[in-house]
């Protein structure tokens, strides 16, 4: 049953493919669509086969519910993994938590995963973390797969290949029952950044710039495809930073074209063929890439040289500016965005004209699906080594999975954090969302390598959040305040 | 199998100004820790009603009403379908605004609220003619996609897919997907990674 790229005729059968040689130039998204295509329902949407389908406590045991009330069982379980993420504490993970809401979580999807036949990575398997860090990191995401999730951030297994987007528990509860869901295809832009980084930018400033320019809203009714050099450049982590916040700039759906870099990411990870096989499966993989000729809906380009680290100064991800910029004065806000910007300044309590550069932090939190892998946190070590968080910061680093923190305690960089001052936790969702004990108190500011500075989410109505790269956190830990990260470069 | 078709909402009108209003507004996260959507409603805007008295889920005036009028880019974020099902529970049974967040549309869809996408002219007429009188009665209409009130009708729009859902009565998706049977397994079966390449 393997592919072997000779066989070409029966191949193209195989992928559904075989009319369309030639004529017609196709897209990642239209490849996957075609190849996921159950059928088309009477209301004209798609009925699209998920091949995989990931889960937590958090969106799922209403589902599970709703599956028992109609008497059907989960169709597919064996590809159907589940993980505790969201309201898991990371000081201590011993069961029972000390929450009882949490643990009461926690034993339902215990129970439900038991009942169903579904593989769960529980505390202590050493699989366990944030579903968006593990799917990758497990090889259980591949190139060409629809993946879905009862979260938004699922879009961060696009950076694989794979076309991945968020759901809702009636939606967990449609895949359950039949590994489908209905849909509708997005249209298409093609985001091309060109150019190099320069040094102290990274990722996040990457797609920080992107919702900024393309607005919050700019991709609804879109899926992102992040071309370009400086796209192509980047490791995979990165590049799961990138398409991670696709869903803050309105884009479901956000991919990079898979390459030799995904391929030499995969291999050898669990889930991942191994030996004759990972080969048949690289020459599929080979197949995915969008045709250089295929159309795209939209194209828009970023010169990546210029870009410069980002901070956000708003209530949505799209309210950002660069680290040596000042926050736009009201004549230069569209009148579409006068409210939300008016809005934001006063929930800051910021004011036109002022730079970020000097905003002192009172948390700095190194964490969540965006920047909790172990490159995230090298980057931050590398500049808190040998440094001291600022006395009156509340420092700590979650990182994304159990995986990710045992690598980086066998480089020891779980000793360079504790001896600057961050609290050192085990891996969860913690300050992003602020469903566990990591929340802010009051009015504090956080300095946070997270997605969503929307008012009240990190656990605090009045609390307010700057986004930022891992390594612009670890500086304002040390510095106190916000600062330009590349001046602590060496 | 199937659920009621839905090719009407009537009812009163609750207006809610602003833009790109996320679900962490609509139901912040810390109320999310718990096993069922039953009694959301308490948390509606759980900290906007706290901390503004004036909010209009906490408005009497507005209490019974069944149309939502929201902004721009309403319900953007979180995917948590807690936001429409606290809103369902509360008793809205259809929205208008100018768009939505699009994980939020389609949640909405599968519980059974449709959302129109109406001129950001319209929708402001609408919320000023709430906001002055609340015993408004507004009817969405799916067949034609015209929204009624005070001898007013504005035309709105809503994707044809959810639209025929509503009007089919297949707005829960689970039987129509099901109705595929095997043709599910074989087309798993055509696939590389299902097959182990």
């Amino acid at each position: 049953m393997g592919y072997n790229p000779a066989e070409e005729v029966t191949c193209k059968r195989r992928f559904g493919c075989r009319r369309r040689e030639k004529q017609m130039a196709e897209t990642l998204l239209d490849k996957i669509w075609r190849m996921h295509n159950v059928r088309e329902l009477a209301s004209g949407q798609t009925q699209l086969f998920i091949g995989l389908h990931l889960i937590h406590e958090v969106t799922s045991p209403q589902a599970f519910q709703m599956l028992h009330e109609l008497g059907l069982k989960v169709r597919f379980p064996q590809r159907t993994f589940a993980t505790i993420d969201h309201i898991i504490p990371t000081s201590s993970q011993a069961r029972p938590f000390a929450d009882r809401s949490a643990e009461e979580m926690a034993a339902a999807l215990v129970d439900n995963c038991r009942a169903a036949g579904i593989q769960l990575f529980e505390v202590g398997s050493g699989g366990q973390g944030i579903v968006h860090v593990i799917g990758p990191e497990l090889g259980l995401t591949q190139p060409g797969m629809t993946v879905a999730c009862g979260d938004s951030h699922t879009s961060t297994h696009g950076a694989l290949g794979a076309l991945a987007f968020g759901i809702g528990t009636s939606q967990v509860k449609d895949v359950m029952a039949t590994q489908c869901t209905a849909a509708t295809k997005p249209k298409l832009r093609h985001v091309v950044i060109d150019g190099v980084l320069s040094k102290g930018v990274y990722a996040k400033d990457v797609v920080l710039a992107v919702i900024r320019r393309l607005g919050v809203k700019g991709g609804v009714g879109y899926a992102y495809e992040f071309g370009g050099s400086v796209v192509e450049a980047m490791s995979m982590e990165e590049r799961m930073t990138v398409c991670n916040m696709s869903i803050e700039g309105g884009a479901r759906v956000g991919y990079v074209n898979p390459d030799e870099t995904t391929f030499n990411y995969l291999r050898g990870r669990r889930y991942v063929p191994q030996g004759a096989a990972f080969d048949r499966a690289v020459a599929w993989w080979e197949t995915l890439s969008s045709d250089p000729a295929a159309d795209y809906d939209d194209k828009v380009r970023f010169d990546g040289s210029s870009l410069q680290p980002m901070v956000t100064w708003g209530i949505n991800p799209g309210q950002s500016i660069g680290i040596s910029e000042t926050i736009p004065t009201p004549d230069a806000v569209s009148e579409e965005e006068r409210s939300s910007y008016e809005e934001a300044l006063s929930f800051m309590s910021l004011r036109p004209n002022q730079a970020m550069a000097g905003t002192p932090i009172d948390v700095a939190f190194i964490g969540s699906c965006t920047n909790a892998r172990l490159s995230d946190l090298r980057i931050a070590a590398g500049i808190v080594r040998g440094r001291k968080v600022a006395a009156h910061v509340r420092a700590l680093v979650v990182p994304g999975s159990e995986a990710v923190a045992a690598s980086a305690e066998a480089e020891g960089l779980d000793e360079v954090f504790l001896e600057a001052g961050f609290q050192w936790r085990q891996a969860g969702c913690s300050m992003c969302i602020g469903m566990n004990a990591d929340r802010l108190n009051g009015r504090e500011i956080c300095a946070s390598s997270s997605n969503r500075n929307f008012k009240g989410r990190q656990g605090s109505a009045s609390g307010r959040t700057l986004l930022m790269s891992p390594a612009m956190v670890a500086a304002a830990a040390v510095a106190g305040e916000v600062v330009d990260v590349r001046g602590m470069l060496q | 199998m199937s659920q009621p078709v839905i090719h009407k909402v009537t009812g009163r009108g609750i207006p809610l100004p602003g833009n790109d209003i996320d679900t962490d507004r609509i139901i912040p996260a810390r109320f999310l820790s718990r096993l069922t959507f039953a009694g959301l409603e308490e948390f509606v805007f759980a900290d906007e009603r706290r901390e503004n008295i004036e909010h209009p889920f906490n408005l009497k005036r507005y209490e019974g009403a069944s149309v939502l009028i929201v902004g721009r880019n309403f319900a953007c974020g979180s995917s948590r379908e807690h936001a429409p099902q606290a809103l369902l529970h509360w008793g809205i049974r259809s929205i208008v605004g100018e768009l939505y967040g699009e994980i939020f549309f389609s949640n909405c869809t599968a519980i059974g609220i449709p959302c129109f996408v109406a001129a950001s002219s319209d929708v402001q007429l609408l919320m000023g003619t709430v906001t002055a009188k609340p015993e408004t009665e507004i009817e969405l209409d799916l067949e034609t996609l015209t929204v009624r009130f005070a001898e007013q009708c504005m035309t709105a729009k809503m994707p044809e897919g959810p639209r025929r859902q509503f009007l089919d009565g297949t707005w829960n998706s689970t039987y129509s997907l099901l109705a595929a049977g095997e043709q599910i397994e074989q087309t798993a079966a055509l696939l590389p990674y299902v097959t182990g390449f």
